[in-house]
C-alpha cells in the first residue's frame, strides 16, 4: 500500500514538472514588437530606465528548447552563426552581447534584424518561434537548466565534437 | 412459385423463433463479408497486387492452413485427455511410491519424443518456407526495366524523388507514389530523423528507414488502382497519421503524369491568385517548403510544386480540399498535434488566396 501511496505521489510529482510542458497549440498571437522592453544599455538622457520586465514564456521547457534547435537549422540560422560558434555571422556562445543578452534583447534581434547582415524576420516567423529559438540560444549558452538540455543532437553525425558544439551543457 | 414465395415472405413474421434467428445471423454475415471484404481492399495482406505481395500472401496462407491443423489436433487432444475414463492410477493413494512398467515408460519416451520432433520439423518446415519466399522475393528486383523513387521518412511524412541520371527528369513529391503498372521499382528507402518502416501490405512487407543507412525493397503493381501504406515503425506523435498512397497507372497515364510533375508551378496571372502566391512567399511557408518556379526552396517540408494534384494532405489526414486545407493552414496542431507545421496567424484576407493559389498548383 505504501509503495503505491509512493508512486502516485511520484506521479503527482511529475506532473508539475515544467520542462516536460508541450504547448502544442500555441496562442495565435500576431508579432508584437516589444516597444522598449528591451534596453541594451542602462544609458539613458535624464535619468536611467527601467530593467526589462520581458521574460521567455518558453524558458526552462525541454521540448520547446528542442524546437528552437530544429528552427535554427530549418530556418537556416546555422548559415552564418553555424552552430553557434559562428561562421559569416557573429558567435552565438559568449558573454558579451552588442545588442544586450537578455532574453528580450534576443527576441529583438531576431525580429527586428540587426545591421551588418542579420535579417528582420518578424512579420514572417510566428511570435512562439522566436521566443523557441530565443529559449535554445540561451540553451547553448548554458542558461538553461541542466535537465531540460537534450543529451544528444537529433541528426545522426557521429563524434563527439559536434554534439559538444550543439549542445554544450550536455557534457557536463 | 411467385405467390408461394411472396406467402412465404410475408409469413416471415410467422416463422419458428429457431429459423427467424437463423435468418437473422445469415443477414448479418452477408453483411460482414461485405464489409470485411470492402476492408480488405484497402491496406490488406489479403489482396495482393503484385508479385512480391502474391509470395508473402501464399507464405501467410501456408502459415495459417498449417496451424490451424495443428491448433485443432491440439484442441481434438486436449478433449480426448478431458474426456477419456481413467483407469485407476491417480486414485491410489501418494504416498505410494508409482513405478511405472516398462511398457507405460516406453509409450512415454514415443509420445514425448515424438511430440519434440514433430514440433522441430514443422518449425524448420515453416523457417524453410519463410527463407524460401524472403529470398524468391529479392530475387523478383534487380529487373532491366527497373525504375528507381527514393523515399525518405521524415516526422511525420514521406519525401519522394523519381532518381533519375538527367537531372532535368527528376521528379519531387510527396506523401503519393505513381508507378506504372506492371513495371517493377526499386524503393530506395532512408531516414531523416528516426526509424520509420515504408509498409503498402498490397504491394510488398515492410522495409525500415534507417537514418544514415540505405533500404532497398521492390514493389510492383500488376493491375491499376490505389494502395494506402502506413508507416510501420513507432516514429513519435504522429506515427499513426504518417500514410501514404502508391497509385499505379497504366503506362501511358504514368507518363502524362510525370510529364505534368516535371514541369514548374505555373505563375498565376490572376491578381486573388497572385495575392495567394505572395502571402505563401512572405511568411514562413517560404523557410520549409518549395514550389518550382518560384524562390520557395525550402527542403524540409513537402514539395508543394503540384499539391493540387495529390489526393490527400497532411501524409493522408485529410482529402485535399480547400476546406481541409484552410483548416490545416490555421490550426494544424489540431488536426496532428506535434507536427511541425508552424501555427501562423494569418488575416482571413490572406488565407483565402493562399487556400486558392496553392489548389491552382495542378
Amino acid at each position: 500500500m505504501r509503495i503505491f501511496v509512493g508512486i502516485a505521489v511520484c506521479c503527482l510529482a511529475l506532473t508539475s514538472c515544467n520542462r516536460e510542458k508541450r504547448d502544442l497549440r500555441p496562442a495565435p498571437v500576431r508579432l508584437a514588437i516589444y516597444e522598449n522592453a528591451a534596453t541594451e544599455s542602462p544609458l539613458e538622457p535624464g535619468g536611467s530606465k527601467p530593467a526589462p520586465t520581458v521574460s521567455n514564456p518558453y524558458h526552462g521547457t525541454a521540448y520547446d528548447i528542442s524546437e528552437g534547435q530544429r528552427l535554427f537549422s530549418w530556418y537556416n540560422c546555422v548559415g552564418c552563426h553555424a552552430n553557434g560558434g559562428g561562421g559569416m555571422g557573429p558567435p552565438l556562445v559568449k558573454k558579451a552581447w552588442i545588442y544586450g543578452g537578455e532574453p528580450a534583447n534576443l527576441f529583438d534581434t531576431i525580429v527586428k534584424g540587426r545591421p551588418n547582415g542579420m535579417p528582420t524576420w518578424g512579420g514572417r516567423i510566428p511570435e512562439y518561434q522566436v521566443w523557441q529559438l530565443v529559449a535554445y540560444i540561451k540553451s547553448i549558452n548554458q542558461e538553461q537548466p541542466i535537465d531540460t538540455l537534450s543529451p544528444r543532437a537529433d541528426t545522426m553525425e557521429t563524434g563527439s565534437q559536434n554534439i559538444k558544439n550543439k549542445v554544450p551543457g550536455a557534457t557536463k | 412459385m411467385r405467390t408461394a414465395s411472396n406467402r412465404a415472405a410475408h409469413d416471415s413474421k410467422r416463422l419458428p423463433v429457431c429459423l427467424r434467428h437463423l435468418r437473422i445471423a445469415a443477414t448479418t454475415a452477408y453483411f460482414v463479408r461485405g464489409s470485411v471484404c470492402a476492408f480488405a481492399r484497402s491496406q490488406s495482406v489479403l489482396d495482393p497486387a503484385g508479385p512480391q505481395s502474391m509470395h508473402v500472401f501464399r507464405l501467410w496462407s501456408w502459415f495459417l492452413a498449417i496451424l490451424t491443423a495443428i491448433f485443432v489436433i491440439v484442441l481434438a487432444l486436449t478433449a480426448w485427455a478431458l474426456t477419456r475414463r481413467h483407469r485407476g492410477i491417480e486414485q491410489e493413494p501418494l504416498e505410494r511410491v508409482h513405478i511405472p512398467s516398462r511398457e507405460t515408460e516406453r509409450k512415454l519416451l514415443w509420445t514425448v519424443g515424438s511430440g519434440i520432433a514433430a514440433t522441430v520439423l514443422i518449425l524448420f518446415g515453416l523457417l524453410i518456407a519463410s527463407v524460401t519466399t524472403g529470398k524468391a522475393i529479392s530475387e523478383l528486383g534487380n529487373k532491366q526495366n527497373g525504375m528507381v523513387v527514393e523515399v525518405i521518412g521524415n516526422q511525420w511524412w514521406w519525401y519522394v524523388r523519381y532518381v533519375n541520371d538527367d537531372a532535368s527528369q527528376i521528379v519531387v513529391t510527396a506523401n503519393e507514389i505513381h508507378i506504372p503498372v506492371g513495371r517493377p521499382v526499386r524503393i530506395r528507402g532512408t531516414s531523416n530523423d528516426v526509424i520509420h518502416s515504408f509498409w503498402v501490405p498490397e504491394l510488398n512487407g515492410k522495409r525500415d528507414l534507417i537514418p544514415s543507412r540505405i533500404t532497398d525493397e521492390w514493389i510492383q503493381a500488376d493491375r491499376p488502382g490505389r494502395y494506402r501504406g502506413q508507416c510501420a515503425e513507432f516514429c513519435g506523435m504522429q506515427h499513426a497519421h504518417m500514410s501514404l498512397w502508391v497509385i499505379a497507372d497504366p503506362p501511358d497515364e504514368f507518363e502524362k503524369w510525370k510529364a505534368r510533375q516535371l514541369q514548374p508551378a505555373v505563375d498565376p496571372s490572376d491578381l486573388h491568385l497572385q495575392a495567394g502566391r505572395d502571402v505563401f512567399l512572405k511568411y514562413a511557408c517560404v523557410y520549409c517548403h518549395s514550389i518550382t518556379g518560384t524562390t520557395a526552396n525550402g527542403q524540409v517540408a513537402p514539395d508543394l510544386t503540384h499539391f493540387a494534384s495529390r489526393t490527400t494532405l497532411a501524409a493522408g489526414t485529410l482529402p485535399n480540399t480547400k476546406g481541409n486545407l484552410a483548416g490545416w493552414i490555421v490550426d494544424p496542431q489540431t488536426i496532428k498535434p506535434g507536427n511541425h507545421m508552424a501555427t501562423l496567424n494569418l488575416k482571413p484576407e490572406e488565407l483565402q488566396p493562399l487556400v486558392d493559389y496553392l489548389e491552382s498548383l495542378q
